[in-house]
């Protein structure tokens, strides 16, 4: 089940524009305001105080997931962070009150620089996320990794996108889950998943398809007790994302026939319950290259924070941030769907559609 | 109409007002209480729904309910095992059925 990046391939699909170009054309005139997301907001999305520093070390990655949003795979070598990239992430830091750091890819552990990033977000105080994808870990260069977060605290959030192992294989390769099992239970085995809030084992879970997420409360009782009895792995608790439709999944929603369909259900589920939630308010997304967005999904589409001056990590200016107004476009409805969708898991409350 | 069934009628199914609004809105608002959850999940529902769907064999529940046990968490073996849970009852009642064949042959024959 494995697949390669759109970047390899040449897919047309590994431009950025053409991905919004193809989102654009679907026809969404049956839905309500035809698919236009700022419409259906009905008021432009406004900035909320800037918590946490989202820094995106770049697309390497050991795993070719069929529906990853950044096109990370092995060959993606070229785009990591410097260290005078991190060093400017540092001193923008400073200049705010983000109690989190959270770090993500590609897979962060890969970039030569990772474990200064995390020790020096660690000494400033700031809660630092791992969001891992667990077979890292199993690395022969990264087996120390569980201790090493344990002794920081950092908090593990863990892609998983079943608990059992034919969904979990089919979205993320053959042998995926058995591994990812195995670095559960290293990780549980430091004192992850055991309700101790300073080694807090999260795990993450986007649908294996072209439906949106369950609900996220529902879903982690019948996870733990399926992890526990089946594989004796413990976590604390379970955020649900949706899939949004850029990268791989936009590429695999086209060829699959569910492109038109599955816009429709985001567009239809439409919950204004997430809008207050949302993370592209709270959140500075950093690309490896310095480059600014409202959030890691508008990074990989190319559509940069909406400032007088191309904003760049070198000179974060916070006033400008938080006077600025947010990117938004038909993705974005990824993130307002059924209960919504944030880095964070659900936002909200929601019901995803009527049935029959 | 071309067809006995329509796959633009499931997203339509509310149009069903049109001829009885008042019936429509009491269908859809018990409907969807069943749904809630309650003593059992979302996800345990949506299996037995689609196990049901098979039962009936009504296409538009088989499409809904697949999604929706999807959805809700359910894998393909877990809803093909909701499947054969339905079949199994269909083909029991079937053969229980035997039982009386049993007993009017009995009562026919020498």
């Amino acid at each position: 089940m494995k697949t390669q990046t759109l970047t390899r391939r040449n897919s047309p699909l590994s431009n950025s524009q053409n991905q919004l170009n193809l989102l654009n054309t679907i026809d969404l005139t049956q839905t309500p305001n035809q698919g236009h997301f700022d419409r259906t907001v009905n008021h432009p999305l406004k900035p909320a105080t800037l918590d946490i520093f989202q820094i995106n070390l770049g697309k390497l990655c050991n795993m070719t997931c069929k529906h990853c949003h950044v096109d990370a795979g092995p060959d993606r070598t070229a785009e990591n962070m410097d260290l005078a990239t991190i060093d400017a992430c540092l001193n923008a830091l400073d200049q705010t009150q983000a109690h989190t750091v959270d770090l993500t890819g590609g897979a962060p552990e890969l970039n030569p620089h990772f474990e200064y990033l995390v020790d020096q977000a660690v000494q400033r105080g700031k809660q630092v996320i791992d969001r891992c994808n667990l077979t890292v870990l199993l690395l022969p260069t990264k087996t120390h990794l569980p201790q090493w977060f344990a002794d920081r605290n950092v908090e593990v959030v863990c892609s998983l996108p079943h608990y059992r192992k034919r969904n979990t294989d089919l979205q993320r390769g053959d042998g995926t889950f058995e591994q990812s099992i195995e670095a559960l239970r290293r990780l549980n085995a430091v004192g992850y998943g055991q309700g101790d809030p300073k080694r807090r084992l999260t795990l993450m879970s986007n649908p294996v398809g072209a439906f949106l997420s369950g609900n996220q409360t529902q879903l982690e009782t019948e996870w733990k007790t399926g992890l526990e009895k089946n594989f004796g792995v413990q976590f604390d608790r379970l955020i649900t994302l949706n899939n949004m439709p850029i990268s791989r999944y936009l590429e695999w929603l086209e060829n699959s026939g569910n492109l038109q369909s599955y816009m429709t259900t985001l567009v239809n589920a439409f919950n204004p319950a997430t809008i207050d939630g949302l993370m592209c308010r709270n959140t500075l997304s950093v690309s490896w290259d310095g480059k600014l967005y409202d959030c890691d999904f508008n990074q990989m589409l190319d559509l940069p924070l909406k400032m007088p001056i191309a904003p760049s990590i070198h000179d974060f200016d916070l006033a400008a941030w938080m006077a600025r107004a947010i990117v938004t476009d038909r993705h974005c409805f990824g993130c307002t769907a059924g209960a919504g969708s944030s880095c964070g898991g659900a936002i909200a409350d929601g019901n995803a559609e009527n049935n029959l | 109409m071309s067809d006995y069934y329509d796959r633009s009628h499931l997203p339509n199914f509310a149009n069903i007002g049109e001829g009885n609004p008042e019936l429509a809105d009491k269908f859809f608002a018990y409907y969807g209480a069943v749904f809630d959850e309650g003593a059992l999940s979302k996800r345990e529902k949506a299996l037995i729904a689609l196990a049901v769907a098979h039962a009936i064999q009504c296409p538009y529940c088989i499409d809904a309910y697949s999604k929706e046990s999807l959805q809700q968490g359910s894998d393909l073996e877990q809803m093909t095992e909701a499947v054969h849970v339905a079949t199994a009852i269909r083909g029991g009642a079937s053969l229980i059925h035997g039982l009386q064949m049993i007993d009017r042959t009995n009562q026919l024959s020498m």
